[in-house]
C-alpha cells in the first residue's frame, strides 16, 4: 500500500512539474469541439443536437489520444523494470499510477464539460448528464487507455495502433455516456445509463490493471 | 489422471504430425457438407414467401457471421491459454485465428450489405447487430495490428492475446449497448428452441452449410498453425529432420 501511494504521490508530482502537460488534453478538447462546430452550420439547431456526440467524442479523443507516452518515459528511464522487479503487485502500481493520470488529466476535463456544455445550449439536465456521466466514464476510458499503452510499451512508434486498439474497447461508454445527454435533453430520468457507466467502470477496475501489468511483463521477456 | 497426451499435443513436432494426419479429413468432410449447402440452399430449398430468392443469403451470411463470433471466442480461449501456461501452440493459434476470423466477420458484413440493399432500401444502417459486427471487425484488426507490430514472435502472440482477452469481456456488453442503443435487424429465425421459424428444407442446407463452414475454418487454422509452427521453428532439427530435402536454413 506504501508503495501504491509512493507511485501516486511521484505521478502526481511529475505531472505538476511540467507545468503545460496538465493543461494538453483541456486545450485538445476545446480545439476539437471548435473545429465541430466550424464544419457546421452556425445557427443550426443540428449542432444542439449534436452537442452529446461532439463533446463525449471530443472527450474520448483528448482523453485516449494523450496516453500514448503513459508508459514511454517509464520505459526509457528504467523505472518501469523497477517496478516489474519490485516485490509490490504490479497490477496495483499500475492501477495507482492509471488513478493519478486521469486525476490530472481526465478529471479537470469533467469540470469545464458544463461550462462547454453551455456553447452548445445544452438544457441544465444535458449538462448535468454529461458532467456525471463523464465523472463515471471518464476513469474507464483512463484504464482502457492504460491498458493500450501497456500493450504497446515495447513498440518503438505505436502512432496509429494505440488509438485502433483502444477505441473499439470504448464503445460502451461512449453510447451510454453520449446516450444519458440524450435521454435528458428529451427530459427523461438518465439513472439507467449511470448505473451502465458505473457497471463498466467496476468492471474495468478490476480486470484492466491485471491485463495492463501482464502486458508490461510482456515487453520485458 | 494422465495428462501426457495432453504434454505431447503441446509440442511443435507431435502437434504438427498431428494436424498433417487430421486436416485432410476435416477438409473432405467439408467439402460434401459445403457442397449439399450450395446446392440445396441455391436451387432445392423453396423461395422465401416475402424475399424470393434474395433470402437465399442466408447460407452464406449466417454461418459467416457465427464463425465470426465462434472465431473470436476461440482465439479468446486460446489467448488464455497462451498467457497462463505459455504454451507455443495456443500463441500460433491465436496468430492464426486472427486473419480468419476476421474474413469470415467481412465475409458476414459484405453479404448482410447485399441483402440490405433489396430488404431494407440501404446498404448499411446503423443498425444494432451490423454496428457490433463492424465493432467485432475492428477488434479483429487490432488484433492482427499488434500482433505484426511486435518484432519478437512470442511476445506479440501474448500481447495481441491479452488483447484478445479483454475484447471478449468486451464483445457482449459492445452487442448489448448497441442493441440497447438501436435494432432494426430482424429476429432470430434458428435457434428458437423447440419451434423454430424457418421451415426443414430451408434449415437442412443452413445446417449443412454452417457444419462447413465450421470444418473449413478448422482446417484452415490447422494450416495456419502449421505453418506459423515451422516459421518459428524453422532452426530446429525437427523440422530439418521433417523436410531433408529442403537446403539446411540459419534460425535465430
Amino acid at each position: 500500500m506504501n508503495a501504491a501511494f509512493a507511485i501516486f504521490q511521484r505521478e502526481l508530482r511529475l505531472t505538476f512539474r511540467r507545468q503545460t502537460e496538465w493543461a494538453q488534453p483541456l486545450v485538445f478538447y476545446g480545439i476539437v469541439i471548435t473545429l465541430f462546430a466550424l464544419g457546421a452550420d452556425p445557427g443550426s439547431p443540428m449542432l444542439r443536437q449534436f452537442g452529446s456526440t461532439v463533446l463525449w467524442v471530443a472527450a474520448l479523443l483528448a482523453l485516449l489520444l494523450g496516453g500514448d507516452r503513459l508508459f514511454r518515459d517509464d520505459l526509457d528511464d528504467g523505472t518501469l523494470e523497477q517496478l516489474v522487479l519490485a516485490p509490490a503487485p504490479l497490477a496495483v502500481a499500475v492501477g495507482f499510477k492509471l488513478a493519478a493520470h486521469w486525476l490530472v488529466s481526465g478529471l479537470p476535463l469533467v469540470l469545464i464539460s458544463p461550462l462547454v456544455a453551455g456553447a452548445f445550449q445544452l438544457s441544465h439536465d444535458a449538462s448535468w448528464a454529461l458532467f456525471l456521466g463523464l465523472l463515471l466514464g471518464s476513469p474507464s476510458l483512463a484504464l482502457i487507455c492504460g491498458f493500450g499503452a501497456a500493450a504497446t510499451v515495447a513498440l518503438p512508434r505505436a502512432g496509429i495502433l494505440l488509438p485502433i486498439l483502444i477505441l473499439p474497447l470504448a464503445v460502451p461508454v461512449l453510447i451510454f455516456g453520449a446516450g444519458a445527454v440524450r435521454v435528458a435533453q428529451s427530459g427523461l430520468p438518465i439513472d439507467a445509463s449511470l448505473y451502465f457507466l458505473a457497471a463498466i467502470l467496476m468492471l474495468s477496475i478490476c480486470v484492466l490493471p491485471l491485463a495492463a501489468a501482464a502486458a508490461l511483463r510482456n515487453a520485458y521477456e | 489422471m494422465n495428462w501426457v497426451w495432453f504434454h505431447r499435443l503441446a509440442s511443435p513436432p507431435s502437434f504438427f504430425a498431428l494436424a498433417e494426419r487430421l486436416s485432410p479429413w476435416v477438409l473432405a468432410a467439408a467439402i460434401p457438407l459445403l457442397l449439399y449447402g450450395v446446392v440445396g440452399g441455391l436451387w432445392l430449398a423453396p423461395a422465401d414467401y416475402q424475399q424470393g430468392d434474395a433470402f437465399r443469403i442466408i447460407y452464406v451470411h449466417v454461418p459467416a457471421a457465427w464463425l465470426s463470433l465462434f472465431g473470436y471466442t476461440a482465439m479468446a480461449l486460446a489467448a488464455i491459454v497462451a498467457v497462463i501456461w505459455r504454451m507455443k501452440i495456443a500463441e500460433c493459434a491465436v496468430v492464426a485465428i486472427a486473419p480468419v476470423g476476421a474474413s469470415f466477420t467481412a465475409l458476414a458484413l459484405i453479404t448482410g450489405m447485399l441483402w440490405g440493399k433489396p430488404m431494407w432500401g440501404a446498404y448499411w444502417a446503423w443498425d444494432a447487430r451490423l454496428t457490433s459486427e463492424l465493432v467485432l471487425l475492428f477488434l479483429y484488426l487490432g488484433v492482427i495490428g499488434l500482433q505484426q507490430a511486435v518484432a519478437d514472435p512470442r511476445a506479440a502472440a501474448r500481447a495481441a492475446g491479452l488483447l484478445a482477452i479483454v475484447g471478449v469481456i468486451n464483445v457482449p456488453i459492445v452487442h448489448y449497448s448497441v442493441e440497447w442503443w438501436n435494432s432494426l435487424h430482424q429476429g432470430s429465425t434458428v435457434s428458437k428452441i423447440g419451434k423454430p421459424s424457418i421451415s426443414a428444407n430451408m434449415a437442412w442446407p443452413l445446417l449443412s452449410m454452417t457444419l462447413g463452414f465450421m470444418l473449413f475454418f478448422g482446417w484452415t487454422v490447422l494450416r495456419r498453425i502449421q505453418a506459423e509452427l515451422l516459421w518459428r521453428e524453422r532452426g530446429t532439427r525437427w523440422v530439418r529432420e521433417r523436410f531433408v530435402s529442403l537446403p539446411e536454413v540459419s534460425g535465430d
